[in-house]
């Protein structure tokens, strides 16, 4: 092999891409030739600078996070989505306390085993509306889409607001049906946790919020323009009352 | 097309999201701004969504680097088209004399290294990043470029050439002869 050869290989070899048999002769070469080693010593100091010159430019991390956050509002949480059991447990309990801020409400007080009886029904019809398929749902921190979403299926206008700013991003929406009345469930994402906010119409006159815990979960009730809400969450107490004051002003 | 639905979102967020710093580091290293590769990546990124179905299976990361590459250029097209002509950029171009016996690098050389590399044609970039930041075999440099394997080794061969000459102080004369 000659220089001329043996220049035009070297960055194949420098760069293990060379068959064997020639990267074979290439040594071979080498053995007898000083410039052509000298030229594979300066491609390896080359690289060795490269290495040390920290070039690599990692992704923002809120390049990433603006991303993840397209993507969800590309696709539906329905087809194919399976939720977490501490998601389906919180939800669960969401709207068992739920099933209590109605029956609080409601003038005529409800036996103990009629309140079981409905959170059961609640948690069975939210439980099938979690199945593949199954449920209304959309997934965006967007909030035209989600309130263009709910306008769609609702005769009352809902506040559908993202507080990601003020720590509670907005994931999406869900619609679920209690005693066949429409409840609208607005979810959010604060300090890791996952919050629901429900909302349904009602004729009541507004009602300062009042709170509560139950088996870990907290929750803030309150009334306002014909509309109640019920937040709840296992965040801490401070939060949900946050959460309330952002959606309440 | 069928919906980029959830399903598609989760092996979406397992096979291509992990390549996202690859992704900004090509995206980057061809356009030289941190700003006008976070949007080019971001777009590059929501355009693979919708190729997402047509993506068999194999090489994700060369996929994607494929479709960012192509956000560059025509990004570039676009926005600076000037740059894609020049064989060499007098506006990023540095004197630098590294002593090439010294392997300690100070913070001052590695701004004369990024300098140095960004001096270099975008083609010429594109392969010395995919090779030497990325790690790419000749083989996925050439899928991701869309030029031959062969070609891969001379281009790679006359960047290098390049970036030594530039690290030596001698590149203006090479660069405004070469390419």
């Amino acid at each position: 092999m000659g220089c001329r050869l043996a220049n035009a290989l070297l960055h194949g070899y420098f760069d293990g891409e060379l068959s064997k048999v020639r990267a074979h002769e290439y040594e071979l070469h080498l053995q007898h030739c000083v410039d052509c080693a000298v030229a594979l010593v300066e491609q390896q100091l080359l690289r060795h600078r490269l290495q040390l010159g920290e070039l690599y430019q990692p992704a923002p991390a809120a390049l990433r996070q603006k991303i993840r956050g397209r993507l969800r509002s590309l696709s539906s949480v329905s087809a194919g989505s399976q939720p977490l059991l501490w998601q389906w447990l919180a939800a669960a309990a969401a709207l068992l306390l739920l099933a209590l801020a109605v029956s609080r409400v409601s003038p005529e007080l409800r036996s103990r085993e009629y309140q079981a009886e409905l959170a059961g029904e609640i948690v069975e019809m939210h439980r099938h509306s979690l199945v593949p398929g199954q449920t209304t749902a959309i997934a965006s921190d967007n909030e035209q889409i989600v309130r263009q979403w709910f306008d769609d299926r609702l005769k009352f206008a809902l506040p559908v607001r993202n507080f990601a700013d003020e720590g509670f991003a907005l994931q999406g929406g869900r619609l679920d049906d209690i005693e066949g009345r429409a409840v609208a469930a607005l979810v959010y994402m604060g300090s890791g946790h996952l919050i629901n906010v429900f909302m349904w119409p009602t004729k009541e006159p507004d009602r300062s919020p009042h709170s509560g815990s139950l088996g870990g979960y907290q929750w803030v009730y309150w009334r306002k323009h014909k509309v109640e809400f019920c937040v709840v969450s296992d965040a801490a107490p401070g939060d949900l009352e946050h959460l309330h004051r952002l959606i309440a002003e | 097309m069928r919906k980029f639905d959830s399903r598609d979102q989760v092996r979406f967020e397992l096979l291509v999201l992990p390549h996202l710093d690859a992704a900004f580091n090509l995206a980057y290293w061809i356009l030289r701004s941190r700003q006008d590769a976070e949007d080019v990546a971001q777009e590059a990124l929501l355009r693979a969504c919708r190729y997402f179905r047509g993506f068999q299976g194999g090489d994700a990361r060369s996929w994607l680097l494929r479709i960012v590459r192509n956000s560059c250029y025509t990004w570039l097209e676009k926005n600076r088209r000037l740059e894609l002509g020049v064989a060499f950029d007098e506006e990023f171009h540095v004197q630098i004399c590294i002593t090439p016996e010294t392997l300690a690098i100070t913070d001052d050389d590695r701004r004369r290294l990024k300098r140095a590399l960004e001096t270099l044609p975008p083609r010429f970039r594109e392969v010395l990043v995919l090779r030497e930041l990325e790690g790419c075999s000749y083989k996925e440099i050439a899928a991701i470029t869309s030029i031959p394997v062969g070609t891969v080794m001379s281009s790679l061969s006359r960047a290098r050439r390049q970036l030594g000459l530039e690290l030596t102080g001698s590149g203006r004369t090479e660069a405004c002869r070469g390419v």
